[in-house]
């Protein structure tokens, strides 16, 4: 690890004044060369693994952990759920609001990392943490993500890839809580130096490969995530979240489903949201599984049809078809603990 | 004691056989010069008890000092460039660069161009060069400065293709290892990348399948697993002009001291290695390794000490590993179950290196007159495999016990029911009594049995194992004036507590506590001890120990004797004191006979006797006991058969090792073996990419092991088996422990979902595909 300079903002604008680089450009620019970009740091997990790895070599971390106000979560308007970007994973995952209107999100955070990890990574570092692709992680495989000019998971070890929209880059996002974020129509906040504000939904603000196959997302140099914000749900809305790692201690989600179904009380479907997480460079939507849920009354059946749906256009890899019936699974048993 | 004609041994009576059976006697000759028989555990006060661990607290504590705390004065930091090739051949090197480096004072070259002995790398991960500097970023930075032009050459990673006679050569014949992969010297034929085969055979193989009622044929794989030693491997070298002292990681301090000797041309007498708390081995410290070279190497250059610590990613490419192999076998057998025939072949790659082959579960575990085996090494551009906990028999054992499995399904036989024919040792079948009792065998369903896509499954397997001993094994005891006791030995405690055992069997001879006695070990300063892999370590040196410990006692005795005017073999140390056996109240302190000492500390060193009933087998200082060891592990696992999940609900393990010295600790190993083989079983894997030849997890975050919710329930049963062998009868522990898990959560598996899985690791990628659940093909294109 290099050395670094470490600056203590207090305010949003200070911070982001001073957030000259993106972490994304930062490691293609010069990924070998000596410090000279200032990055933002959130709970640092995601940063110092980087930085360890020498992916990662900035002259000076922001730390955002001084700026008050940052980590709260508060009602919004109409119903709806301010998170603060710095709210950790683990307040996130155990808040009253949180598990009682959105026990699919307390659910996914709950279940990712380690509790040390959840006591320190932030919400906001989740959703921007780099991809966990190996070969992407390891200094020696200069892939296209990184500037490089080909893809080495495609042809060698992809049995944590991604099934659909996996070329040219089969990165799946390695955001678990983005799954259930994506479901709900999350909106992101995000405040530039001037004080300018965009609040897109968080799936517009995340971007596949063939978009920009260096960037995970559209955050600007010199913008600070400041909030999540959730839509209120009506009540008639269920939800679930299932995620499988190869562990349960400390593990990555092999396949991570989060599913929304607005039911009538004699369980008709009248709308339905299913996302895949672990599947694709974003949180995947199976709109084929949503088509089949819609209009029907939910049972075993249905749910079944509707698990076979969602591996619609799946284009698996050479060690990765396995995540098909996984994500079969997944999807079919989240549909039966939404509906209850 | 009757005289015999050998006026050096006498005849004693050994209490003989498995308790739980139940006790007989055996008569043997022992040296005049070693202790009385022990009794059964059951008459001792401290030898078979659970006695507390004594480094515990401290290890808990975060006291004790790994060898990475070790901090000299003036101590400088090594690193080691490693090759980022899988195949190359080194052209030019320049280290000026880092010559100049403020904070670097020695910089060596380790693979130096022009030779092709040394210009070749054959692995990402092998050496290049290294450097010893003022702090480790001053190291890092040296490393980024050397300059190494490499020709990159051919190269095969995947030990199917490395078979293939057009597959890229690793070495030639003149640079290949020579070897054998059961270990023995002699160079075996070298084709291509394969040496073998190495082959052993018994009886008429082709008649006994002609005599068969039934035969089962399978292929069986196992993949490479890596130690993941919580401490990695490191040490400090202090060269100095006097000599030599190295403060390293190992499982065998006087081994290490021996490379170095050699290595260095230095006497033994100036040569110093020393070990206090250790993280594990497994089998990947037993020698002084590249990085142990290395380091002395830059602190010679440096003359100043040199600490070189392993990261976790060195440790996952260039520490040693398990090889993978790959198993065909075939067995014959009758309708009865008498087995008529049993065949062999099997391909291993420990990388680089050699030594992959799968041991003699095949031959040695079930009675079968015909028997052939041909094992070879298959040579790969990949960091070199070394001995792991149950090397061969680990990987063996989870192709054959799952073949003896499906025999016994062919036959219509319960597999307990089917080794009770064919296996002849009386230990294993008290295990498989006991275990079949603990795990509910009598309630196991047939394969497939549970409705809904949640089934649960109980299987078992056996492991085999030699009763290793180091016979060059010695230790020292001393009594001082005031009373207290010291044991010393080189013999290290890799962290199963030998410690802790040398106290009680010393104590049980003095009739003192075990606390009141202080171990002095890992150190060759002291009397050399064996090494701690083979699971010999408690059956080599607590024989020295207890005999050592009673020819002092034989001292004291007699200054005890003029002092109470009683006769010296009505004499008795027992609570602290030297009493008349049947007068208590003529006695006098163990202190007060030790105050009266002509000098201030008294002392005997005893080696290790030969086994008294002599050994089966001897060569050079290593030795096997007559019997083997045996161990039984039932598993239960749930299986979701629409995630491909496999959880092991419970394990059952019933274990034997002679006589046992400390249940508690013995528990504990088992406990980490079992672990250590569910991790195996279900998630460990080191995967290499074949375009790139690096190694894509290692790290512990992708390369996976088990976690805390993954650990079964597992439960422990250890036999008291008494043979009548040496002066504490007890042998090891740590391999049995770990053979038989895989195969017995395979079984269970097969159990569970009718379907066998003759792959490891049983990830949810191979149960699935297994169940034939996975579309087939890429599906890309
Ligand atoms: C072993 C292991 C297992 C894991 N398992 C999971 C899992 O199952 N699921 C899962 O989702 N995650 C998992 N993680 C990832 C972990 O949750 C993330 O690394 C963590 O959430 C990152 O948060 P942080 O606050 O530490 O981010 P940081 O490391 O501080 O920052 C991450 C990135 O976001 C940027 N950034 C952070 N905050 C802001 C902001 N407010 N505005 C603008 N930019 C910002 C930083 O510049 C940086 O680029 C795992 C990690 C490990 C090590
Ligand atoms: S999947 Fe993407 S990140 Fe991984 S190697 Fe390919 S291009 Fe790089």
């Amino acid at each position: 690890m290099n050395r670094f300079a470490w600056a203590t903002p207090r305010t949003i604008s200070e911070a982001a004044a001073a957030a000259t680089t993106l972490v994304a450009d930062a490691m293609s620019s010069d990924p070998t060369g000596p410090g000279v970009v200032t990055v933002l740091k959130a709970g640092g997990i995601d940063l110092l693994d980087l930085m360890k790895e020498t992916l990662l070599m900035p002259a000076t971390l922001v730390n955002l952990q001084q700026i008050p106000g940052l980590d709260s979560i508060h009602p919004g308007e109409g119903g709806a759920l301010h998170l603060g970007s710095m709210v950790t994973l683990a307040t996130l995952a155990s808040h009253p609001l949180v598990r009682q209107r959105y026990p699919a999100l307390a659910d996914a955070v709950s279940r990712s990392a380690s509790p040390q990890i959840r006591n320190v990574a932030t919400l906001g570092g989740n959703l921007l943490q780099r991809p966990r692709c190996w070969y992407f992680r390891a200094k020696e495989h200069h892939c296209l993500r990184k500037g490089g000019d080909h893809c080495f998971a495609i042809p060698g070890e992809n049995q944590y890839h991604a099934i659909f929209d996996n070329s040219p880059c089969a990165i799946v996002h390695p955001s678990t809580a983005a799954t259930v974020l994506v479901a709900l129509n999350a909106t992101v906040e995000l405040i530039d130096a001037k004080g300018t504000v965009r609040r897109p939904l968080l799936v517009d603000f995340f971007g596949p490969p063939d978009q920009d196959i260096m960037r995970e997302n559209n955050l600007k140099p010199h913008e600070i995530l400041t909030a999540v914000l959730l839509p209120a749900v009506p009540a008639s809305v269920r939800m679930a979240h299932l995620k499988q790692g190869e562990k349960d201690s400390i593990d990555w989600p092999l396949a991570d489903v989060a599913v929304l179904l607005d039911l009538t009380p004699d369980k008709m479907c009248k709308s339905a949201t299913v996302i895949l997480g672990a599947a694709a460079p974003v949180p995947h939507r199976a709109e084929a599984a949503e088509a089949a849920l819609i209009g029907k009354h939910i049972d075993e059946d249905i749910a079944r049809q509707a698990g076979r749906a969602a591996l619609n256009g799946a284009t698996p890899l050479s060690h990765n078809a396995y995540k098909l019936p996984l994500f079969e699974t997944l999807v079919h048993r989240a549909i039966l603990a939404a509906a209850g | 004691m009757t005289k015999l004609a050998d006026e050096t041994l006498r005849t004693e009576i050994f209490p003989y056989g498995i308790a739980s059976v139940g006790l007989s006697q055996v008569k043997r000759q022992v040296p005049l010069d070693e202790p009385p028989p022990l009794p059964p555990n059951d008459d001792l006060l401290f030898i078979g008890k659970p006695v507390p661990r004594q480094n515990g607290r401290a290890m808990v504590t975060g006291e004790i000092h790994y060898t990475a705390d070790i901090n000299l004065p003036g101590m400088l930091y090594g690193r080691i460039l490693r090759s980022p090739l899988p195949h190359a051949e080194i052209q030019a090197i320049d280290i000026s660069a880092a010559e100049h480096h403020p904070g670097v004072r020695s910089v060596i070259i380790l693979s130096p161009p022009g030779d092709p002995q040394t210009a070749v790398l054959r692995y990402v991960g092998a050496p290049v060069a290294a450097v010893a500097a003022v702090s480790m970023a001053a190291a890092e930075e040296a490393l980024a400065l050397i300059r190494v032009s490499y020709k990159p050459l051919p190269f095969v990673i995947d030990m199917d293709e490395a078979r293939k006679p057009i597959a890229p050569l690793v070495f030639d014949a003149a640079s290949a290892p020579g070897g054998h992969p059961a270990g023995a010297p002699s160079a075996l034929p070298l084709n291509g990348n394969v040496r073998g085969p190495s082959t052993v055979s018994r009886g008429e193989v082709v008649q006994g399948f002609a005599q068969a009622d039934v035969i089962v044929e399978a292929e069986y794989r196992t993949q490479v697993q890596t130690h993941c030693c919580m401490e990695p491997h490191g040490l400090v070298a202090d060269w100095r002009a006097d000599g030599l002292t190295v403060y390293i990681s190992t499982q065998f301090t006087a081994g290490v001291r021996h490379e170095l000797a050699e290595a260095f041309e230095l006497p033994l007498s100036r040569v110093r290695v020393v070990v206090d708390g250790m993280g594990g081995g497994f089998g990947s410290k037993s020698m002084l390794g590249n990085y142990g070279r290395i380091a002395v190497g830059l602190s010679r250059k440096a003359q100043a000490p040199v600490r070189i610590v392993l990261t976790r990613q060195e440790e996952q490419m260039d520490a040693g590993n398990r090889p993978a192999t790959w198993q065909h076998l075939r067995i014959g057998a009758k309708h009865d179950g008498s087995l008529t025939a049993i065949s062999l072949v099997s391909y291993g790659t420990a990388g680089v290196g050699l030594g992959a082959g799968v041991g003699n579960v095949a031959e040695a575990l079930y009675t079968c007159p015909n028997f052939e085996s041909a094992q070879n090494d298959v040579f790969t551009d990949a960091g070199p495999g070394s001995a792991m906990r149950g090397p061969g028999n680990t990987p063996g054992a989870f192709g054959m016990e799952q073949a003896i499995d499906e025999l016994a399904e062919r036959l219509a036989l319960d597999p307990v029911a089917l080794r009770d024919r064919i296996d002849p040792s009386p230990r294993r079948r008290e295990e498989r009594r006991i275990g079949a009792e603990k795990i509910g065998w009598q309630h196991r369903h047939v394969p497939g049995a549970d409705a809904g896509p949640i089934k649960r499954g109980i299987g078992m397997a056996q492991s085999i194992w030699a009763s290793n001993v180091q016979i060059n094994s010695a230790c020292e005891v001393r009594v001082l004036r005031d009373g207290s006791v010291q044991v010393l030995s080189s013999v290290q405690d890799i962290g199963t507590g030998v410690g802790t055992v040398l106290a009680q069997v010393v104590a049980e001879v003095f009739g003192l506590h075990p606390e009141d006695v202080v171990i002095r070990i890992g150190d060759t300063d002291f009397p050399s001890g064996p090494p701690s892999h083979g699971s010999r370590t408690t059956a080599s040196i607590t024989p020295p120990a207890r005999t050592a410990a009673w020819r002092v006692l034989q001292l004291l005795l007699a200054d005890a004797a003029v002092a109470l005017n009683a006769p010296v073999d009505v004499l008795v140390a027992r609570d602290g004191r030297i009493q008349v056996r049947d007068n208590p109240a003529k006695s006098m302190s163990f202190r007060d006979v030790a105050a009266g000492l002509r000098t201030d500390s008294i002392s005997a060193v005893a080696t290790r006797s030969d086994d008294y009933p002599g050994f089966r087998h001897k060569s050079g200082d290593a030795a096997q006991a007559q019997q083997d060891l045996g161990g039984v592990q039932f598993a239960q696992v749930v299986v979701d058969t629409e995630t491909g999940i496999v959880r092991v609900e419970r394990v059952v393990a019933v274990q034997d090792c002679g006589r046992p010295l400390n249940p508690r600790l013995i528990e504990s190993q088992v406990q980490g073996g079992v672990l250590m083989g569910v991790s195996y079983a279900l998630f460990e894997n080191r995967i290499i990419d074949q375009n790139t030849g690096r190694m894509v997890n290692p790290n512990l975050e992708e390369y996976k092991v088990v976690g805390i919710r993954e650990a079964p329930q597992i439960d422990v049963t250890v036999l008291e088996n008494y043979q009548g062998n040496s002066a504490t009868d007890a042998y090891g522990i740590a391999e049995p422990a770990n053979i038989a898990t895989a195969p017995a959560i395979a079984n269970a598996v097969y159990n569970a979902i009718g379907i066998r899985l003759r792959s490891l690791p049983m990830t949810p990628s191979a149960v699935l595909a297994a169940l034939g659940k996975v579309p087939q093909g890429n599906m890309t294109s």
